[in-house]
């Protein structure tokens, strides 16, 4: 046996070992890939948090979860997911924040057969041609909330918005989502910098372009700087945003600047089900603090995951993957129910940025878009 | 474009490069008089921002956070000198490199052990929060207005620094000849700590001072420690006037472009693709700037070989 | 035999061992993880030329590395989605023939460092330092917002590129092959260093004067030194994104200067394997210390100041002795 044919022996051996080990009668293992590390910890924690809590609620003892840390480094996700794969043999894969992430180690899992349950990221190419009958998102389709964005400036009587983001993939699709569904014309569209912290230049173009509103998607510090800027600024605009720079993790950090702003999200803690009543309570006595949209999202994601257990045993894929489909499970936004792409169907709302005694918060104000499907679904063939 | 809106982008630059500016002094002094590249120069940055945000928190004073912010960098910095720093100045800048990249990871996780990982809240003054008329009709944050202040304040007065005061005259003698002041009986160790402190106070002013518009979070130190980089070379490093300079070059390139280049492209390309020219070209503007100017001056606009 | 020679030889070794064992084992991720470090030693190979050998501190080397990457990338891509790449006189297609791959890297990765050398070279010292960080930064800006090629998301290539003879897929199978591209980059870079052009290089870093003063000039060897240097940094960076399946600007980014630099020191300067040493170490570390604690980056940076500080010439001059082997 010359070297080759020794090395190559050997790999399929490995190869069919590796494929026997798989099946654990009724029992799930889950690999979550998180950011708990660095810029945008804050996001992972909490759908880290929210999905164990739904685990502990449920205390099945067949779902057993691993935790990684992803560092926000799509290389790192790419290595846990391999370790998750290869070494932990996990079942049903989670957790991703980003889409740059996601868009690493998604399509490497599904083609090795493993479940992913999205509870942050949607990136259209996923919701599109490169849809996978084991890829499930149980949050949104990247351009939803910015969509409903564009329907509330119709509604809100907006005719002329100057909008901006960040130009990068998610950035684009931002700005893109908006204009789907609004209707006026566009004083300005602006790229900026990726992790721009200063905003002086694009909030003088604002003033001089005779806008009546401004659109932004700006998550995370880039959101902070800017609404902070914008208030002292002296135009006063109305703004709207996706839910991401009003969550409940940052707005502190906004502070008053971000007082009567509009945003829009599929769910907020005062959204009247008796799910989310559940969730509010047991999520503030676990941690003591605010659950955030994205601990919504973790939540139901394990919901998702319990409800397809009750339902099937992961072993036979067809079978878990038409109970996943199903989503017999009571989501904290109330009405959830998966399109042809496996994507939510579901209601967005308008909240507004309020202070209750110390803390800042969301209320819902008003309906966006009822069972709103995304733009991608027809795209999407298996 | 109109000329009111260009005065306004103008005044813009200036700001940022002004910020700028507060940042390269220390870099540049601590280079110019220990031969010391600086990495963690960001951290400190940040240090002075979360002083400050703690200090205003619990305080409500933002006067009181910013002197926090000043004492805290300040002691950080005067810390991480004795303790290190001092260990690197004969090494090479490799070594240098090397030490204080490892100094930004432990101040960088140290801060989030300590604060979390959610950004802190940091607000302007109600009094400077609102918009003042300028003459001509333009409306410009006050805030703004007194961060170009006291920058160009600060400015002038290190200029005096270094210019009339004793420390002054020994900092200038450091940067010219090391072993001479040494053995002209000045404590070389004790005008290395107070120039190490003296440039960390200001990075940490700085930090203060921007933190209250932008976020205050971890990891906000290393974009703008990159550009006080790039200000410090296109200056010539050692060189005050030449951080100045640098600064206001740089400040004005990265706000002026952002603004200005989209518009030039869309001259001749359809308005989608020239956003995404413009745009990208505008984020590489000023490092195209410094690769320009050191093709011309190797050692910078104001270094001396 | 020397006491540097006999930890190369366990350094050397090290690799197929954890691997071979991984794989009696059957713990797939080790051989992954064993991979990993000899694609990143390779990359730490590349820039030790540059840096050891020419004394020609670049903190930009991302630079080549991404380079490398995006050329597994956009061949894949345009392979993948049977789209050709060019068609300006005749046709240049896509490819996921893993040689092909390597030459265009390698080729990408030489012009870049030709280009940037060519500039950079005018500078010394901290200049240089700071003009190679600027190159590198701007290339990551450039990769973040040119939409063409995924901007920030980077690209996914479902499934790895195919070397004549082998299942790439298999874990055991792709280390082979990346733990043999560095074997023999190491044989190269060792016959470099023993060479009339490594001998007058690590002259030109000693005393730039005396090479003149006989009649070369240091610009142009050091500008050779780095064009190697790129190359090769070009060529791990094929490799590490074929490993991930998965290119995107992070690769680009300074931070991954500052770890292939950090590969280098925790292994020593100079030592023709300390970049295999530091970047398992580093490898480790990251393992270790990341089950320990969220916050393990403190415990890295405590480690790598002590490295700095205490322990000059890294692990290889801690065991082995003070001499450099390259002088």
């Amino acid at each position: 046996m010359n070297l080759r044919s020794w090395v190559l022996a050997a790999g399929l051996t490995a190869l069919a070992t590796a494929g026997l080990a798989d099946g654990h009668g009724g029992k799930v293992k889950v690999g979550m890939i998180t950011t708990l590390s660095g810029g945008g910890a804050g996001l992972g924690i909490d759908v880290r948090d929210g999905f164990m809590l739904a685990a502990k609620m449920a205390g099945n003892e067949n779902l057993e979860v691993v935790i990684e840390d992803d560092q926000r480094k799509p290389e790192i996700a790419v290595q846990l997911a391999d370790k998750m794969i290869q070494s932990e043999k996990v079942d049903i894969m989670t957790g991703i924040i980003w889409s740059n992430l996601a868009m690493a180690v998604v399509p490497a899992a599904t083609a090795q057969g493993k479940f992913y349950i999205s509870p942050n990221a949607g990136p259209s190419a996923l919701a599109g041609k490169g849809c996978h009958p084991l890829y499930f998102n149980v949050a949104w389709q990247n351009d939803n909330l910015h969509e409903a964005a564009g329907a509330y400036a119709n509604d809100a009587g907006y005719k002329n918005s100057f909008i901006l983001a960040p130009n990068y993939p998610a950035g684009q699709d931002a700005l893109t989502g908006y204009k789907r569904m609004y209707g006026g014309a566009l004083a300005g569209e602006v790229y900026t910098k990726l992790g721009q912290t200063d905003y002086a230049a694009e909030i003088a173009q604002i003033r001089a372009s005779g806008a009546d509103s401004v659109f932004f998607f700006l998550p995370g510090g880039m959101g902070i700087s800017f609404l902070k800027q914008y208030a002292g600024s002296g135009v006063d605009l109305p703004v709207v945003g996706p839910a991401f720079s009003f969550d409940q993790g940052i707005l502190q950090a906004v502070g008053d600047a971000a007082l009567g702003v509009k945003n829009t999200s599929q769910w907020n803690k005062d959204l009247d089900t008796p799910a989310n009543a559940a969730f509010v309570q047991a999520f503030q006595a676990e941690y003591g603090r605010l659950p955030s949209l994205y601990a919504s999202q973790g939540y139901d994601a394990a919901n998702l995951i319990l409800s397809a257990m009750a339902e099937a045993d992961v072993s036979d894929a067809d079978a878990f993957r038409a109970a996943l489909a199903a989503a017999k499970f009571d989501s904290v936004r109330g009405d959830f129910r998966f399109g042809p792409n496996q994507h939510p169907i579901q209601d967005y709302y308008v909240r507004e940025v309020i202070k209750e005694g110390d803390v800042f918060t969301n209320k819902i104000i008003s309906a966006s878009l009822t069972d709103h499907a995304d733009a991608y679904a027809a795209e999407c063939s298996y | 474009m109109s000329m009111l809106l260009l005065i306004e982008q103008v005044l813009n630059g200036l700001q940022f490069g002004v910020m700028l500016f507060l940042m390269a002094a220390g870099l540049t002094l601590i280079f110019g008089v220990m031969g010391l590249i600086n990495l963690a120069h960001g951290s400190l940055y940040m240090v002075g921002a979360f002083a400050a945000a703690a200090v205003a928190g619990a305080t409500g004073s933002f006067v009181l956070a910013l002197i926090a912010s000043l004492i805290a960098a300040a002691a950080a910095g005067a810390l991480v000198e004795l303790v290190v720093i001092r260990r690197l100045y004969d090494r090479d800048h490799l070594d240098q490199v090397l030490a204080t990249f490892a100094l930004i990871l432990i101040f960088s996780e140290g801060t989030r052990w300590l604060f979390g990982s959610f950004p802190l809240f940091l607000d302007i003054p109600a009094a400077l929060s609102g918009p003042v008329t300028l003459p001509g009709g333009i409306q410009y944050p006050a805030y703004r207005l007194l961060i170009i202040a006291v920058g160009l304040l600060i400015a002038f007065g290190l200029f005096q620094l270094i210019a009339r005061t004793r420390i002054g005259i020994q900092i200038r003698a450091g940067e010219s000849d090391r072993e001479m002041i040494a053995a002209l009986g000045v404590d070389i160790s004790r005008l290395y700590t107070i120039v190490f402190a003296l440039g960390a106070a200001l990075a940490g002013l700085a930090g203060a001072l921007v933190g209250a518009i932008q976020s205050v979070q971890v990891g906000m130190g290393e974009p703008v420690l990159i550009l006080a980089f790039v200000v410090i070379v296109i200056g010539g490093i050692g060189s005050i006037r030449g951080a100045l300079v640098g600064a206001l070059l740089v400040g004005l390139t990265d706000t002026l472009g952002g603004v200005l280049l989209p518009g030039l492209f869309a001259t001749f390309m359809e308005p989608s693709a020239a956003t995404a020219v413009g745009s990208s070209l505008a984020s590489m503007s000023i490092y195209i700037l410094m690769a320009g100017v050191l093709l011309f001056r190797p050692t910078g606009l104001y270094g001396t070989t | 035999m020397t006491r540097e020679a006999l930890i190369n030889l366990f350094l050397f070794l090290l690799l197929p061992v954890t691997a071979g064992a991984a794989w009696l084992l059957e713990e797939p991720f080790i051989i992954t993880l064993t991979t990993k470090v000899a694609i990143l030693a390779l990359a730490g190979v590349g820039l030790n030329i540059a840096l050891g050998l020419g004394g020609l501190v670049s903190l930009g080397h991302a630079a080549f590395f991404g380079i490398g990457g995006y050329a597994m990338g956009i061949l894949a891509a345009h392979a993948q989605s049977f789209d050709p790449l060019m068609e300006v006189t005749f046709l240049i297609e896509g490819t996921k023939s893993m040689p092909v791959i390597w030459l265009v890297a390698v080729i990408a990765g030489a012009l870049a460092a030709l280009a940037i050398g060519a500039l950079s070279l005018r500078t010394s010292g901290v200049y240089f330092i700071m003009i190679t960080l600027a190159f590198g930064q701007m290339l990551y800006y450039f990769a973040i917002s040119w939409p063409a090629y995924g901007g920030e998301d980077g690209l996914s290539i479902y499934v790895r590129n195919g070397f004549p003879g082998l299942n790439t897929l298999d874990p055991i199978q792709f280390f082979s092959l990346a733990f043999g591209v560095l074997a023999l980059v190491l044989w190269f870079a060792g016959r470099l260093a023993a060479a009339p052009f490594g001998l007058a290089l690590s002259a030109a870093r000693q005393n730039a004067e005396r090479v003149e003063t006989v009649g070369m000039s240091p610009y142009r060897l050091r500008l050779l030194a780095f064009v190697i240097s790129g190359a090769i940094t070009a060529l791990a960076g094929a490799l590490f994104a074929d490993l991930n399946r998965f290119v995107s600007p992070t690769m680009l980014s300074w931070q991954m200067s500052g770890e292939i630099m950090i590969f280098v020191i925790l292994g020593g300067v100079g030592r023709l394997y300390g970049p295999v040493a530091g970047a398992a170490l580093f490898i480790l570390l990251e393992h270790i210390l990341g089950g320990l604690s969220d916050f393990w980056h403190v415990y890295l940076g405590i480690l790598l100041l002590l490295v700095v500080l205490f322990a000059r010439g890294g692990m290889i001059g801690s065991l082995a002795g003070r001499a450099v082997a390259h002088d």
